[in-house]
């Protein structure tokens, strides 16, 4: 701990941290688009459409040719390895498409869990093998940001402290990697809303997370200016029999961030977890209305949240891509204005955005 | 890492937090008079003045009997052991004369540097036995907040690993024990300025020093909303060759504790080292005028930069006691004015120079 060697000049670090704050820009969030090819299986699945590459790549086209899908409420998508790789009906990049619309790419850079033996089936998260290059390969193929999602579980005897520490540690070494390549790391460390557990369980397992996470940042000298966070929020676990109103979880949310995670970060992104499209807004909306000191900036960086609605709306037919296009220009308006604290709810919500979007043990 | 047992009560929470919130109102900051019998022998020997407990009396009864101007710009006063029991002139006790201006009072718990065997001198805090017993009865006998010091020193080889995490565990101990037993708890992992490394070689130190003390915190489950910071200012090694500006050190300070203090910890006092008096309040001032979002109040908790003119002026004659009072109290309202970023300095220029000499963070 005595000497400095740094790991990224002044020049890296601005070239970090100017992607970090356009992408958390006032109003802005970020579109979760990175499902995998199983993940989009299950997705695709509810609503009896084939999961085939052409599927996922028309329903991404409805998505990013759509006017909501604009700089002015998105500021950053991430995507799949595949989808970076696809085109319009155009014929023309998704990437290009993207970053014409000033939108920033993102990429997906875990590769799924590993069991932790010896645990109550915790895991970790692969993908360091030769991240560096792939980092550096995508860094040219247009992106510039990534995504790890590390996920912790709470029972009566998890998240337990290897669990913690190690996907903590792994976090770390993702975003160093990342960062000497150019790429903003988004850091996730999720903690699972399974189980009957209350709020302030979540916020104490979430406060411990946190801490371990910010401290292995700071172990792996990860410039944090350059980095965001996508945590959950701090909510009751889904079979708590105790409700609790958006007030509730974005007073605990936001006490366990002022506990937790430096200033210098520039912003946070939740994760949405199995959270309906409308109370995924209320909650982040009732957040940014607590008066008290929030340093950084809390934003979505939504999936299903976004876009289960589009999807129920699309049903895998062509001639819904309007309909399509106007459920997600909805979500993302209102998201836009719930991470300014100004979403005012009217009248009756559609019963899509109000349906639970929870699946036991979300994996991608 | 699975189970909340809460170690405080809201009650005791908000108590907490209200002193913490006191003591670093706007415009207030501390005055440091907790020197030890044997520090305040080379106080008064350079002075001239004999060390007996009657002159340690009578000079702290010099500061105490400031007036109303203070009640403005100092929050809370630590005291050593002795000074506790100790009465002015007239009878009151020194107590009193403090809380009657609406000041809290502190209390100095630590019982000094040991040394950690195998390193290069460094050295560890005791003071831990017996801790809660001792907080409850200064707790009975006025004190609200109390401070303990641990030292770290930056040379070739410190601080190693163990005096970081050996110091943060020893802090996290002691402000457990003083939270359970009402007392907020100054937290003080001073990085010494002795040596001849720059200011970017401080900064490192010091992210790596606080990053591992509210790890510490954390897991010994101390309630950060009523604790107080008191770090060094990052700035340069006495002996070193090269100078920096006021905003040159508040943009490295800053910068440092954006990365490493969570945003719940309601104010940083920062201890004067060896500055001078006026060195103390303008860089104090630099840090409130620095351009970067700072969540936590910024002041002083001052021992040498607050007393050194009045005890010049006092030279152990009571003659002199209403002038060395009076140079206090104007050292305390410039530093009142600092915390606010409003002190224009002594006359000749730094003030006025302005947010044009504030480099960009990237650099730091």
């Amino acid at each position: 701990m005595t000497h400095q060697f740094p790991a990224l000049s002044p020049e890296q670090k601005k070239a970090l941290s100017d992607i970090a704050q356009r992408i958390v820009a006032s109003g802005k969030g970020i579109l979760a688009a990175d499902e995998s090819v199983g993940t989009m299986g299950n997705r695709l699945q509810r609503i009896n459409v084939e999961n085939t590459e052409e599927n996922r790549r028309a329903f991404r086209e409805i998505l990013f040719s759509s006017d909501a899908f604009s700089s002015q409420s998105i500021g950053g998508v991430i995507l799949f390895h595949e989808t970076l790789y696809q085109k319009d009906s155009s014929g023309k990049p998704f990437p290009a498409i993207i970053k014409e619309k000033g939108i920033v790419v993102g990429i997906k850079l875990d590769k799924g869990s590993a069991p932790l033996a010896g645990t109550n089936g915790e895991t970790t998260i692969q993908g360091l093998d030769g991240l560096a290059e792939r980092c550096a390969q995508y860094k040219k193929d247009g992106v510039d940001f990534g995504k790890w999602r590390a996920v912790l579980k709470i029972t009566s005897t998890t998240p337990s402290q290897l669990a913690i520490q190690e996907n903590a540690n792994t976090l770390a070494r993702y975003a160093s990697i990342c960062q000497q390549h150019g790429l903003v790391p988004i850091v996730e460390p999720e903690v699972l809303p399974d189980g009957d557990h209350d709020l302030q369980r979540c916020q104490y397992v979430s406060e411990k997370v946190l801490a371990a996470v910010y401290k292995a940042l700071n172990d792996h000298h990860v410039y944090l200016e350059g980095t965001l966070l996508k945590p959950n929020m701090v909510m009751a676990g889904y079979s708590c029999p105790k409700k609790y109103t958006p007030q509730d979880v974005a007073l605990a949310t936001v006490t366990t961030l002022l506990r937790t995670v430096p200033a210098a970060v520039p912003g946070i992104c939740f994760l949405s977890g199995g959270q309906s499209e409308e109370e995924a807004s209320l909650n982040l909306n009732a957040m940014n209305q607590l008066s008290l000191p929030k340093p950084w900036k809390l934003t979505f960086s939504y999936g299903r949240a976004l876009q289960a609605s589009a999807l129920a709306a699309w049903v895998g037919k062509s001639e819904n891509k309007k309909a399509a296009q106007e459920a997600f220009r909805k979500r993302v308006q209102i998201n836009s204005l719930a991470c300014r604290g100004q979403y005012v709810v009217s009248g009756k919500t559609d019963a899509a955005a109000t349906q639970s979007l929870f699946t036991a043990s979300y994996t991608y | 890492m699975t189970h909340q047992y809460p170690a405080l009560t809201a009650e005791q929470k908000k108590e907490l937090s209200d002193i913490a919130l006191r003591i670093v109102a706007p415009g207030k900051g501390i005055l440091a008079a907790d020197e030890s019998v044997g520090h305040m022998a080379k106080r008064l020997n350079q002075i001239g003045v004999e060390n007996t407990e009657e002159n340690r009396r009578l000079y702290r009864q010099i500061l105490f009997s400031a007036d109303s101007r203070v009640k403005k710009c100092i929050g809370g006063v630590i005291f050593f052991h002795e000074t506790m029991y100790q009465k002015a002139d007239d009878g009151t006790p020194f107590v009193q004369m403090i809380k009657d201006k609406g000041i809290v009072v502190g209390i100095k718990v630590d019982k000094g540097v040991v040394p950690l065997a195998g390193t290069d001198g460094e050295t560890t805090t005791q003071g831990l036995d017996g801790l809660s017993e001792r907080c409850a009865q200064y707790k009975k006998d006025g004190a609200d907040f109390a401070k303990w010091r641990c030292v770290l020193k930056i040379s070739d080889n410190t601080p190693s690993a163990l005096a970081i995490m050996e110091n943060a565990n020893v802090l996290a101990r002691y402000a457990s024990i003083c939270q359970q037993n009402g007392i907020v708890p100054i937290v003080e992992p001073e990085i010494l300025p002795d040596g001849d490394h720059d200011l970017k070689r401080c900064q490192y130190v010091t992210e790596k020093v606080l990053a591992a003390v509210y790890k510490a915190l954390s897991d010994h489950h101390v309630y950060l909303e009523g604790t107080l910071l008191k770090p060094n200012m990052v700035t340069p090694g006495h002996a070193c060759p090269k100078k920096y500006s006021p905003e040159e050190i508040a943009m490295a300070t800053v910068t440092a504790l954006r990365r490493t203090v969570p945003p719940a910890v309601p104010g940083v006092t920062f201890l004067s080292g060896g500055q001078s008096e006026e060195e103390a309040s303008i860089n104090l001032n630099a840090i409130n005028t620095c351009p970067l979002v700072r969540p936590w109040a910024l002041t002083f908790s001052y021992g040498r930069a607050l007393q050194a003119s009045a005890l010049s002026a006092w030279r152990g004659q009571r003659d002199n006691a209403t002038a060395a009072t009076e140079e206090f109290v104007k050292r305390a309202e410039v530093n009142g004015l600092a915390a606010l970023g409003k002190y224009e300095g002594s006359g000749d220029d730094s003030g006025a120079a302005g947010q044009s000499l504030y480099v960009a963070n990237h650099a730091y």
